[in-house]
Parts: C-alpha cells; structure tokens; sequence
C-alpha cells in the first residue's frame, strides 16, 4: 500500500526553488512548534520550532547533546514532547510510536543501519510489513517496487543482494529505499556522511537532490559544516536544547554556522598558536616512544605491519597519516599493548616494553585515546565516576589496601567533568548515556588526568563537533606545551597538517617516509599516502 | 509499589533489576494458578497448603533454610562468575567434588586436631571445586573452549569419579551402598536448633553473602570483576589483567559450589552418598539469574526456591496438585526473566496509550 503514492504530493520534476515558490502560501509538509523535552531537571529541547517544506533540503546543526537528536526522536515518535504541537501538511498530528510515524510519512536513516545482515535487500525492506504478505512475504512484489523506486531515485541496489555482501555506501542506499518503500514525504538522515568516502558522499547528494525535486522535505544532520553548505536550502541551528537561529543556506557561511553552534568564534587550534617545540624537545634525553622495525598480524592473521620503525620525542606531536588500513590501527594497538608483536622492539621513556603488559607500559606514562571509543575506552552499562578511574582503581588514593575510596573516586570524576567541560547530570550518570562528545571528554581526562608523558591518540575526533573537536585538540596541544610527546594517528589529513611536528606516512604496513612540518606539502603528503616515496 | 518506586528514585541502577525479578516471580505464580486451577483446585488453597508447609512450621522452615544452603553457595558462584562474563554451568559436578573431598577429609580426619577438621573439610571441598572450574578455565584459555560447553560436559565426568570412588576407594567397607563411613561428630556442622536438620551451613551462606556483597562493590578485584564481565575489550585497555580476572570468576564459582558439597554431607547426609544432590547445581543457575547476580537477591532467591521445594509434597498431599508443578514455576520464572526484555515494550505501549489523554 506505502508505494501507491510513490510520486510526492507536489508536481515532479519541478526544481526545489520552483517548488518552495509554489508551495509558500501552502502549509510545510512538517512544521514542529514550541517542542519542550525534559529528562528529570534536564532540558533536552525548549521551544524548538522547525519548519521543513516539500522540496527543502534542511541541515539541522548543533553540538553534540545540542538536542538534535531528541527532537528528532520526537519526530519519529519515540519521544513525547510535554510542550508543543507537530503538524504535518497543515494538520496537528500526535506522533505516538514509530508505526504512527511511519502512517504519516515520516523516516529515518539512523546513523547506525538498522539492518538485518544475512538477508536480502528485499526482505530488509519488506519486513514487518503487512502489506508484503503476512505469513510468506510476497518477495518478488516486493523486489520489483523496490527496482522501481531504485530507478526512480538513482539508488542503484540489487534487490536480492544479501545486506551482509554490501558495502556501506549501498546499505545506506537500502535504509534510504526502506524509508522510501514505507512512502516516506519527510526523510531524516543522522549524519549519513561519517561513514562514507568522498565519492559516495556525493552520489548521496545526488540522490537526496533529486528526492528534494519530487517533493520530499529532507532533514539532514550533519557536523560538516562544508557539506551543509554545499547541500542544504536552509539551516537551523540547535545550542543547549534552543534554536539559535535559523536561516536559508545562502544567507550564512561555515564561519558564521561554526559561531552559533558553540557560541563563541571558535579558532580551530593550530601547532603555530602554542610554544614552539625546542627547550623540552632538546633536553638531551632520550624519546618518550621509540618503535623499530615492528611486526605483527591482525585477527584473522593477516600480516598488518611488516617492519615499521617511529619515534616521539618529549614535547612533539607526531602525525601518522596514511589511508585508513594500512597497519596504523595494528601499529596503535602493538604500541600500548594490545596487540602481540612477531618482531621488533617497543621503548617507552627508554624502558623496553615489547612484551609487557598494558598496566606496565600505563605506570611508565602511557595514555591512550583509542578509536572506538564504545568498544575500547568506554564500559557502558558504569557511571561516568567507574569509568573515570578505570586505570587508576589499583593506585591510591582510589584505593587502599584493596578496599575501594568511594570519596576519592567521586572527586577525581568532579574534576574531570569541570576541567574537561562534560555535560552531565552528575557522575553517577551510565557513560553510555551521554553524548558522543561528553563521552570523548571522559575518554581525554582519564587519559590526560594522568599526566602522561606519552599520549597514543588515534582518531581522537571522529564524529565529534566543531566544538568538541577544538576542545580536544587544544587539550592535545597544551600536553605537548607540558613537554608530553604525543602520537597522533589520524585519517583526516586536516587534523594531521595542523597539529604535527612531524609526519611519518604509514603504507602497507611501513613506515616509509617522514616529512618535517616545514617542508610538508599536501601534494607529496598524498604521493606518500599512496605509496610513492619522493 | 510506592516502595519500589522510592528505590527506583534513589538507586535506579538497582531497581530495574529488582522489579524485573519481582514481576517474573509474580507472572510465574499467577500462570502457575491457572494450571492449579484447571485440575480443579483453589489456586489460595494449594499455594497455603505450599507456603505453610515451608514457612509455617518450625520444622518447616527449618527444612527451608536447610535446602536455603545448597542454593544459595551454588548460586553466588554462578553469580560472581556471570558478574566476571562466565557463564558456569558447572555447579553441580562441582559440588560432588566439594562433597567428595570434605568427605574423605572427614573419614581420615581423627588424624587431625578437632579443631582444625572442619576448616580442613572446607578447604578440601572448596580446592576440589575450584580445581573442577580451573579446568574448564583452563580449557577456555587455552584452546578457547566456551565454558558453557565444558562445564556441563564436566559435570558427567565428576559425577561418574564422584561413583567410582564410592563404589571403590572411598567405599565404607562395613556397608553394602556406595558411600563412604559416617562422619565422627567432630566432622559434622553442628546442628542450630535441636529436633531439626537445621545446621551452621546457614551461617556460612549468611557470611559468604556478606563477603561476597563487600568483594563486588567495595573491593577493588569486584571492581575489576565486573569491569571484565560488561567490556573485557576495555578492561585489557585500561591495564586489566583480563585473563587472572576470568580465571578468578572460575575458581570462586567452583569453590563456592565446592563448598555447598561440603555442607550438605557435612551439615546432612554426614557421609558421601550417591545422588548427593537434587540438581542444585542447576537450580542455582536460575537462582544466580532471579537474584540478578546480586549476592543480597541470590540469598533472598535462593530462599524462595527453597520454600518452593520443600512446600512441593505437602501441597502435593494436602491439596492434589501435582508436585511437579514447583518445577513448572521454576521455569516460568526463568521464561519470564528471559522475556524482561518484553515488559519495557508493553509499558511504553501502555503509557503511550494513556499519555496524549493526559496532556491533551
């Protein structure tokens, strides 16, 4: 039945511009007024209003935890709001569970698939749909709307393609025909670009324009205040649970976005703004790191790094770029200790550890940022206090003789959520409740509450906002003043090109190049990333 | 209810647990009055005759407190070891090794200063259960056996030495059964209240459930030990010796179920017999489960059981109903735990049902 109305209310074809011309005097396809949510005394969203009409692309920005994910939440009727009405085509709806969502129109590509894997393409899309046949779906119906809808949107999925063969690019494809399937009109995409490359990147905006001319009201979250500008027709910008303004794209610019999501101008940090490495640096002694010719495997036995050699020096920051997969991870994980190494050896502060255990190499200053924040650094189901002394519950204060200082514990998790500017409601808030940013801030004060002399950082911004992403570089670059050396392993040359000293590139598992900060260009940096040493 | 909602309020990482036990528990009785009720009985009438049984009588109770002891030892080691992320199904071959050893201990033990017997009965039990999960620890470590299998396999190997010893070496020489001679006095705990079973295995549950309590939540091992059981992929980051913490949860889980061995021959059969258990090594999973591996709810579990248990043939007599049924609510309970994850579901329906009223 969804598919009936496959073509949008508003006449196909017709360009966004034409269509927002049209449609002024008609009311939005989605018009949300006054939404108030509170958890406890916390106040997710206060008199948000947002207004999307068939055929607009609108970004929606904020900060982590700015509330862009409750009031979506609200919209897909897995929250209710306990202020504010949501009127959808001009008729004010209560949006009770996401059935309800889905009768009026509403879908949601999540940031995480929610796909089943060992399934086709056509039974992802079909299940739990009644109108695909209740006990045996009718899958080839289902197979041929969904060729239909594949042409018709440039969405170039094999229906009976296991979801598990896929790539990402084409699972989101498939979320996207699922929505689409359930005759989706307001489409709501979280962050659909995190986990694509550049090219799929834009085949995804090809397809959301097109969706935008037959019609479709598009929300589109994002941190990438470049794509926001290259995508969106407007923009609404959420801080602290508020809309603080919102605008047609072409009215703002990334700077001015940038400004209102943290409320202040945010200069991203650059090595250039701190102390210049030097006094710490040639103070004769000997690196903080000191990797040579190391080798080791991956799970599945995998030869990931065949004889990679680096080191860190006391009060410098040392890039690793390279192509995500070429034995940084590995190289990561055999450093802090993780991971076995078949050869080569590892020195921390000239302490040898290619063997020892990862609570040694942490009492000779080791902290470590790693990059899945959710399956490494974090327990989940613990407080933000349990996790704040995860590495220290041995040592005192935190603990005497065995016995657990609950007050000890209680003050070193207070002065992380201060220093470390954690939204919360307290520390004995579940970690895995708080935003992807608080979380992260966790993550650096842990680490860096430490002290260390030597800080493994790998990804440590990955999906983190502007706001967020400034904290935690500011953070790195003020343990480097305090004569830390650091190793930040990163895909995003950005990140790379603004905090390194130097730069070693990683290709196939080596080492093969390392390039001083001064004489580092883009061009022999990509050169190096695929392979070819100058 | 306003009590659990207090809870709720104060502890909410506590109560959930608790009202999820609670409403399982609850659901099981109900399904269970129905089936009482279709062999045309009162429901009340089966379920007094049930609970006075266990409950309302000296001996009664007494009986309870005694079946209380098995369950709950077995139980907060399944739990400890569940809190580590293993999963010991194990109990019961380890107990009759637990029982086995204290026995011979006991048999031997006029060598010993009376004194001393019955902490060496102990210690004997507890090493011959932790001796039994080092094995499969060992098995997991080393060649990455699922302990799930291993345990349970283990169990048949145990339970088979545990016969071959009564019917051979440790066979009592003036009896024609296979178990061992009769415990001295000295080698049995002494009795708490006279005309009853009731012995001091009840205070060392009540001391176990204590230490066990103040090990979780207080002590940085339990710190670690859960740390371990939730994500042992941050555990091994944050310098966690992952494998000594598994290791840990495996010996404490078989010297506790060791340990329940030595208080039922000592505290019970005051020999080592054959069928020395009811399958309290398996009840005692689903005890570590409704306790919500919480020593403070494996006791108070552990207790229910009991009841349950000992109440069985009286209501069996007394009101017709089958005593089997006790088993069917034990696993109700069990189906119901399992499908805790259904109740959030329903209320969130029903409070999306009432709430547009509400507001509106």
């Amino acid at each position: 039945m969804p598919t009936e109305k496959k073509g949008f209310p508003t006449a196909s074809g017709i360009a966004p511009e034409a269509v927002g011309e049209a449609e002024t005097k008609a009311a939005p396809l989605l018009d949300m007024r006054g939404i108030r949510v509170a958890f406890g005394s916390f106040v997710a969203n206060d008199a948000v209003d947002l207004t999307v009409r068939a055929g607009d692309i609108h970004a929606l920005l904020g900060e982590n935890g700015a509330g862009k994910s409750t009031l979506m939440r609200v919209l897909a009727g897995l929250l209710v709001p306990s202020n504010g009405e949501v009127w959808i085509s001009g008729r004010r709806e209560t949006i009770a569970g996401a059935a309800e969502a889905m009768r009026l129109g509403i879908g949601m590509v999540h940031q995480h698939f929610m796909l089943v894997p060992p399934l086709t393409v056509a039974e992802n899309v079909c299940l739990g749909l009644p109108s695909a046949g209740r006990l045996i779906p009718n899958l080839k119906q289902c197979a041929n709307k969904i060729r239909a809808l594949a042409k018709a949107y440039d969405l170039d999925v094999d229906p009976n393609a296991r979801v598990a063969d896929l790539s990402i690019a084409s699972q989101q494809r498939v979320e996207i025909l699922k929505v689409l399937y359930r005759g989706a009109r307001i489409l709501i995409l979280d962050e659909p670009t995190a986990v694509l490359t550049p090219q799929e990147t834009s085949g995804l905006f090809r397809i959301l324009r097109l969706l935008a001319a037959e019609g479709a009201a598009i929300i589109f979250i994002s941190h990438k205040l470049n794509e926001v500008m290259a995508l969106t027709s407007h923009v609404t910008v959420l801080r602290h649970g508020r809309v603080v303004a919102s605008a047609a794209t072409a009215d703002t610019d990334a700077r001015g976005l940038a400004r209102m999501m943290v409320g202040t101008d945010i200069a991203l940090p650059k090595l250039e703004d701190t102390v210049p490495m030097g006094a710490v640096a040639e103070d004769g002694k000997g690196p903080v790191l000191s990797v040579e010719s190391i080798v080791c495997r991956d799970a599945s036995g995998v030869r990931r790094v065949s004889g990679a050699s680096l080191n860190v020096r006391s009060g410098e920051i040392v890039g690793v770029a390279g192509v995500d997969g070429n034995g940084q991870q590995e190289l990561a994980e055999a450093i802090v200790g993780l991971r076995k190494i078949e050869g080569g050896s590892i020195s921390i502060n000239g302490h040898e550890v290619t063997h020892a255990s990862v609570a040694d190499r942490i009492d000779l200053g080791l902290a470590h940022i790693p990059e899945d924040r959710h399956r490494t650094a974090l327990v989940e189901p613990m407080t933000i206090s349990e996790n704040a002394v995860l590495e220290r519950i041995g040592d005192a204060p935190f603990s005497r003789s065995g016995w657990i200082d609950k007050a000890a514990i209680a003050s070193l998790a207070d002065t992380i959520i201060k220093d470390f500017d954690v939204r919360t409601t307290g520390r004995e808030q579940k970690i895995g409740t708080l935003s992807g940013g608080n979380q992260q801030k966790v993550v650096l004060g842990r680490a860096l509450s430490r002290d260390p002399s030597l800080i493994v950082a790998v990804q440590p911004v990955r999906g983190l906002d502007v706001g967020a992403t400034a904290f935690v570089h500011r953070q790195l670059l003020a343990r480097r003043a305090a004569g830390a050396g650091v190793l930040l392993i990163s895909t995003e040359l950005d990140e790379i090109l603004a905090l390194s000293d130097r730069i070693v590139v990683m290709f196939k598992g080596e080492a093969i190049g390392e390039l001083k900060r001064e004489e580092v260009t883009v061009g022999q940096l990509g050169l190096m990333m695929a392979g070819q040493v100058a | 209810m306003s009590r659990t909602e207090d809870a709720q309020l104060k502890r909410p990482h506590v109560s959930p647990a608790l009202v999820s036990s609670v409403a399982a528990v609850f659901a099981a009785f109900m399904v269970g009055a129905l089936l009482i009720a279709a062999v045309g009985v009162n429901p009340l009438t089966a379920y007094g005759a049930l609970f006075d049984a266990a409950l309302g009588s000296r001996n009664g109770l007494s009986e309870t407190l005694v079946r209380t002891v098995p369950l709950a030892l077995c139980g907060l080691g399944i739990a400890l070891a569940f809190r580590a992320g293993v999963f010991n199904v194990g109990a019961e071959g380890q107990l009759y090794l637990g029982g086995t050893a204290a026995a011979a201990v006991g048999v031997v033990g006029s060598a010993f200063p009376p004194v001393l017997l019955l902490p060496a009965m102990m210690l004997a039990a507890a090493l011959a259960g932790a001796l039994w999960s080092g094995l499969a620890a060992w098995l997991k470590l080393r060649f990455r056996a699922d302990e799930l299998i291993t345990t349970i396999m283990l169990n048949y190997v145990a339970i088979d030495f545990v016969s071959f010893l009564l019917h051979g070496p440790l066979k009592d020489p003036n009896s024609p059964l296979a178990q061992t001679a009769r415990l001295t006095t000295e080698a049995r705990l002494p009795a708490l209240l006279s005309g009853t079973r009731l012995h001091a295995g009840v205070l060392i549950v009540v001391v176990v459930v204590i230490l066990a309590h103040l090990f979780l939540w207080k002590r940085v091992g339990g710190f670690r030990l859960r740390v371990v059981g939730f994500n042992p992929h941050a555990a091994l980051n944050a310098g966690i010796d992952v494998r000594y913490t598994l290791v840990l949860g495996f010996l404490i889980s078989g010297a506790l179920a060791g340990l329940a061995g030595f208080a039922e021959v000592s505290g019970v059969q005051r020999r080592m017999i054959e069928n020395l258990s009811p399958g309290f090594g398996y009840t005692a999973i689903i005890v570590a489960l409704l306790g919500q591996t919480n020593p403070i709810g494996v006791l108070a579990s552990a207790f229910l059981f009991a009841a349950l248990q000992i109440g069985a043939t009286t209501m069996e007599s007394a009101a017709g109903v089958p005593s089997t049924l006790t088993t069917v609510i034990q696993g109700l309970v069990v189906l119901f735990l399992i499908g805790k994850s259904a109740v959030p579901l329903v209320l969130g329906w029903l409070s999306r049902r009432l709430r547009p009223k509400a507001v509106t």
